[in-house]
């Protein structure tokens, strides 16, 4: 495909990169062509700390990102039953961006 | 075959005259040679890029990979593609003036003959094409370029605002297109729609369809690699920018 067409979204979270654990503050989504995994075309995520610039990269397969997010909802759906609101407090109040 | 070649990374002046990097490889000798633009893919200004370019040296051209990521810093290219895709990208008009740059940096080499050519694989295909009609080149390789035509307008934006195809009226040049049948962009639908519109123009054209590859075929890194496909093209390549840019 070789587009621009992406999807970001602004997120509160951590990564570890290179240089060790790091601030993330955006998503970068896209279905093209990967750098790594022998695939034509992969979905990549990039988490990217826009201050210094630096990402930590995943490339997945179609299959397996639509796996990662059935696993992720089941995930979220069985911790916050037991974990309700707990953590809401700890995440500044931002507005999701999910498209760029 | 010239086994002696010089490879560097130098700097041009690319769009609006700002001085940017590239790599320019050319043979060892006096010349006259002729010459080749090769422009990136989106992914970003690669290994691949530079290798191509100096196999152009050996087979006795000059040749140069303009870094259209230049603004975006420093680093690894897949890192400095992936920035410069989540930033939105490179403008058609920043690429044009770039591009313009990078053969005006060929044109003053003391070896030029003066003819100069342009290719690229993929989204550098769309961009060689967009760039043989909008500047005056010698000869043009499009490469699987995806997006020469549009089917939806509305994937038209601010930074590539014009569908390639609708300058095609304005190629300055005779064209090469090499394609692989399995590719859903271009698919061959769309490559025989290209095909129709350059010959009701008139124009002077020449493509090769592959069985038994899709998108990026001459890319030795990614398992789209077809080794018999991507030899033949090369072979057609060499040919065709021998006989337009003699």
């Amino acid at each position: 495909m070789c587009s621009y067409i992406t999807e970001k979204a602004e997120i509160f979270a951590s990564a570890k990169g290179r240089s060790g654990w790091m601030n993330v503050d955006t998503a970068v989504i896209y279905y093209d062509h990967p750098t790594h995994i022998p695939l034509d075309h992969a979905l990549n995520i990039d988490f990217v700390n826009s201050a210094t610039k630096e990402r930590v990269a995943v490339e997945l397969s179609a299959k397996s990102a639509r796996e990662l997010i059935r696993r992720i909802q089941s995930a979220l759906d069985s911790g916050e039953a037991i974990h309700l609101g707990s953590d809401d407090a700890a995440e500044p109040e931002r507005a999701l961006c999910p498209l760029f | 075959m010239y086994r002696d070649i010089i490879g560097q990374e130098i700097r041009y002046k690319g769009h609006n005259g700002v001085e940017k990097n590239a790599y320019f490889s050319k043979p060892i000798g006096p010349g006259p040679f002729p010459a080749v633009v090769f422009i990136h893919h989106v992914p970003g200004w690669n290994e691949v890029c530079i290798e191509t370019v100096r196999r152009f040296a050996h087979h006795g051209f000059m040749a140069i990979s303009h870094n259209l990521y230049a603004e975006y810093g420093e680093g690894d290219a897949d890192d400095i593609g992936a920035r410069a895709r989540a930033e939105g990208g490179v403008s058609d008009e920043q690429m044009l003036g770039d591009t313009a740059g990078a053969m005006a940096f060929l044109k003053a080499q003391k070896e030029s003959n003066g003819k100069v050519g342009v290719m690229g694989y993929c989204s550098g295909g769309r961009q060689a094409f967009l760039s043989a009609c909008r500047l005056k080149f010698d000869a043009v390789v499009d490469c699987w370029g995806g997006r020469v035509m549009v089917k939806d307008k509305s994937a038209l934006n601010a930074k590539q605002p014009v569908a390639p195809i609708d300058y095609a009226k304005d190629l300055s040049c005779p064209i090469l297109g090499l394609f692989g049948n399995d590719d859903k962009e271009p698919d061959p639908d769309q490559v025989n729609k290209t095909e129709e519109i350059l010959k009701s123009l008139g124009k002077t054209y020449e493509f090769h369809r592959y069985d038994g590859a899709g998108h990026a075929f001459f890319d030795w890194s990614r398992p789209s690699y077809r080794v018999e496909q991507a030899m033949d093209g090369w072979k057609k390549t060499f040919a065709f920018f021998g006989k337009h840019l003699a």
